[in-house]
């Protein structure tokens, strides 16, 4: 019990976890939610009243109904459906590549012992080196193309998915491993039905932070290189001082952030449902 | 010395309200050594958690030298069972020890002594510099023994300390307790729910019931000052007082403060999760 | 004798398994590009030239120091506003519950957006790199914290309890001690989103720094010192996740061995 709340780092956090809502006067289940809703709401009237303050000017940070009607706006037109599938696009192509190109990887690499102890110190260098590195070198290849954003994304997504897999193939039980060896299982016949599961939670954990991590790169690849997309439109209404939009745009990429993890979580529940074992995040 | 007056505690939960305790009342003398055995999930753990401060009655009181207890007093060491829990696994086992003397300032020469002492005494001498995790279970306990000892405390509570240990080293440590009781002069309340412990260990012993939980008996156990595993284990006397308790533990599992059958054995971690909020 | 020979037999195996692979792959780097005459992969030998002559003279002081700069300032701050707001946060199931979704909200924000939106407020400077780090990072780092927290034992709770040690001497002993593993891992996230916003911010406004002369070389194409640039932010997130792991093993000692002992009892 120990071991799970300490390696659950960051895991799994919501209203189910541990010590979750008891209290004497309200039906457990709804007190966390309504506590939380009262933080939003705070939120959003803290960001209403505090541009009518001198603290800080309107100009800077527009009301938050101000910044709605830009929401609502922006909703309302095509370029920002275009953006966000460009970004969606992106993030989606970016993400596929790197999970099947990092799962493929940690299969072959984790199932060599030697092919492992040669490429360790390599994949120790490369994984560190921030993918933004790379912008320079996509702009001169692809410019503001697709290939641009990809080339990034797939970087940066690739080793959270590698190391995961990795730290899952080395994970596997000796004892479930002697079992298939005495029953001649062959190489593939260990991958598939001893490693494999035993890397399965590792592989979701990878994927999930996998996740993010794609969408701020694509985000980046956007904003920085100028590719189409939700943060081209964030740098575009910024130079032309459309400030509200500014936020209103920050936002939906806040929101998409939270789906994206929401959904990547679920996913890694479900998938997870029925294991136990302790894992850590890399 | 230490008195429990009408101890009562009630959990007021979501659905409904768990009565631990019903009406405690008993009396432990300086220096004694008294254990508390009772059917499990009588609610012990709760009844030690209220003498020690750490939990606030529903009724009732706990009185330490004649003022109430209303928080930890500063004059009480507490060993928990899981002592994998109750040591800083950051810490090596000297620092764990010495780490409570620092808010008594004691002066570094006097802390140094006592903490030597303490570990000198519980046998892990040699130990220093290792980290709880790299000790055994048995070995654990000992550390946080040594805690408690280096502490100088008057009353040493103990909840079912070796509860997780193996037998051997379970004999072992029950020895290690009666030579520091003997040895320190400090009044210990030992709980367990180990019948033989509890016989091989007191001076007398308090059987409680189920929970909502009463004394069911307070026994002396008249056998010899001077015990060993072998002899005293094999007397007549001890049987009999072994039997005795037994009888009574069986007895108390079909009675409690209602005096009628308790519901379905509730267990007793039901306690600590309904006090959370 | 034969016990030194195979020490040393062991030492060399592992340099050569550490060192063969990338020792390769310089090789096919030096020799693929050696003649090459691509205008936007230039040989090896000359970014190799490039980068002795761009990275250790001036540049040195007015390019690569201040990125160093404005990275650890934000890094640093954002570190002790995280943990001391994890702190409270975690320490009150109230002010967790209140608080939780708007962090997350926060935390979802991909942190580049961000400099555009710390710009209206901090101009240009390095006051808005530093903020733009800070408000980057400190997310992971504050809700790990607000985790580890939440996850303090309660057994070793109630012996502090028990044993008077409260207020700070608890604070430093227990509470900060036992979330140490979360805070570490936030602190990690963190630092890779603090390189990703030093560059980026320094690419999207500055007048000097890593990120704005990489795109400077790179838009006025002198190809061999952007690579340079290139290798030189490669290397240095390598030195720091170098440094961070050093330091890690030495904070979390404690923690990695009570995982191994939990793992083989």
């Amino acid at each position: 019990m120990l071991t799970k709340t300490l390696a659950g780092a960051g895991t799994d956090r919501g209203p189910g976890g541990p010590g979750g809502g008891r209290s004497r006067r309200m039906p457990a289940g709804l007190v966390t939610p309504l506590r939380g809703l009262a933080g939003l709401t705070g939120l959003v009237v803290l960001l209403e009243v505090l541009p009518h303050t001198p603290l800080v000017s309107a100009d800077y940070l527009p009301p938050a109904s101000k910044t709605a009607e830009a929401l609502w706006q922006l909703l309302a037109e095509d370029a920002f459906w275009t953006a966000l599938g460009d970004t969606l696009t992106g993030w989606g192509l970016g993400l596929a590549v790197a999970v099947v190109a990092g799962v493929v990887a940690g299969i072959v690499i984790g199932s060599v012992p030697l092919l492992r102890a040669v490429t360790a110190s390599t994949i120790e260098f490369l994984r560190p080196i921030p993918s933004v590195a790379l912008i320079p070198v996509a702009v001169l290849l692809y410019g503001t193309e697709l290939r641009s954003k990809l080339l990034l994304v797939v970087y940066a997504a690739f080793w959270q998915v590698l190391v995961q897999v990795l730290a899952g193939m080395q994970d596997v039980d000796p004892v479930a491993d002697d079992t298939a060896r005495s029953y001649r299982l062959g190489t593939w016949g260990r991958v598939r039905y001893v490693m494999w599961p035993t890397a399965l939670p590792y592989v979701m954990t990878g994927v999930r932070l996998a996740a993010t991590v794609a969408l701020v790169l694509t985000i980046t690849a956007e904003l920085v290189i100028g590719a189409p997309g939700l943060g081209n439109q964030i740098a575009v209404a910024q130079t032309s001082g459309a400030v509200p939009r500014v936020y209103a745009l920050v936002l939906v990429t806040g929101v998409l952030g939270v789906t994206i993890n929401l959904m990547a979580r679920a996913v890694e529940r479900r998938a997870l449902h029925w294991h136990q074992s302790i894992r850590r995040e890399g | 010395m230490l008195d429990v007056r009408n101890l009562q505690k009630v959990y007021t939960g979501r659905h409904r309200n768990v009565e631990a305790l019903r009406n405690l009342t008993f009396h432990i003398g300086a220096g004694e050594l008294v254990c508390l055995v009772g059917p499990s999930g009588c609610g012990k753990t709760t009844l030690l958690k209220c003498m020690a401060g750490l939990l606030s009655p529903t009724g009732g009181e706990v009185r330490l030298d004649g003022s109430p207890v209303t928080g930890p007093p500063p004059g009480m060491a507490v060993v928990f069972q899981e002592y994998g829990r109750s040591l800083f696994a950051w810490m090596n086992v000297r620092d764990n020890v010495a780490l409570p003397l620092r808010r008594k300032k004691l002066g570094k020469a006097r802390e140094r002594e006592l903490v030597d002492h303490a570990l000198e005494v519980v046998g892990l001498a040699d130990a220093h510099r290792a980290h709880p995790w790299q000790l055994s279970g048995g070995m654990q306990q000992r550390v946080a023994i040594a805690r408690a000892v280096a502490f100088e405390p008057k009353v040493l509570l103990m909840d079912e300390p070796f509860a997780a240990v193996d037998a051997q080293t379970r004999a072992e440590l029950e020895d290690l307790i009666r030579r520091l009781w003997r040895e320190l002069g400090v009044t210990v309340l030992f709980v367990t729910h180990d019948i033989d412990e509890a016989v091989y260990l007191g001076q007398r012993t308090i059987i409680l019931s189920t929970s909502p939980t009463v004394v069911q008996e307070d026994l002396t156990i008249d056998l010899p000052d001077e015990r060993d595993q072998l002899h005293t284990r094999s007397s007549t006397r001890f049987a009999e007082l072994r039997s005795h308790v037994y009888e009574q533990i069986q007895r108390a599992k079909h009675h409690n403060g209602d005096t009628e059958a308790p519901p379905a054995d509730r267990s007793e971690d039901l306690a600590p999760q309904t006090t959370k909020s | 004798m034969t016990r030194t020979t195979s020490t040393v037999l062991t030492l060399v195996r592992r340099a050569l398994l550490a060192l063969g692979l990338p020792a390769v792959l310089f090789a096919v780097w030096w020799f693929a590009t050696a003649g090459s005459t691509d205008f936007y992969v230039p040989p090896l030998s000359t970014v190799l030239g490039k980068f002795g002559e761009v990275w250790t003279g001036e540049r040195l002081l007015s390019d690569v120091v201040p990125s160093l700069v404005r990275l650890s300032a934000g890094y640093l701050l954002a570190v002790v506003a995280g943990v001391g707001l994890g702190l409270v946060v975690g320490t009150s199931r109230v002010v967790r519950d209140v608080l939780e979704p708007v962090l997350e909200l926060f935390r979802a924000i991909p942190p580049p957006v961000l400099v555009p939106v710390i710009m209206l407020f901090a101009g240009i400077g390095d006051t808005m790199k530093v903020i733009v780090i800070v408000s980057g990072c400190i997310w992971p780092i504050l809700l790990n914290t607000v985790e580890g927290v939440r996850a303090v034992d309660e057994v070793l709770s109630d012996t502090c309890r028990s044993y008077g040690i409260t207020g700070p001497s608890r604070l430093w002993h227990l509470t900060l001690r036992s979330a140490s593993p979360q805070i570490v891992t936030g602190m990690r996230q963190a630092l890779s989103i603090a390189i990703i916003l030093m560059v980026i911010s320094e690419m999207f406004a500055a007048s000097n720094g890593l990120g704005f002369t990489i795109v400077q070389f790179q838009r006025s194409f002198a190809i061999a010192e952007m690579w340079s640039g290139v290798l030189l932010l490669g290397l240095l997130g390598f030195a720091l996740s170098l440094l961070f792991r050093f330091a890690e093993n030495r904070v979390l000692a404690w923690y990695h061995g009570l995982r191994r002992a939990q793992r083989n009892p």
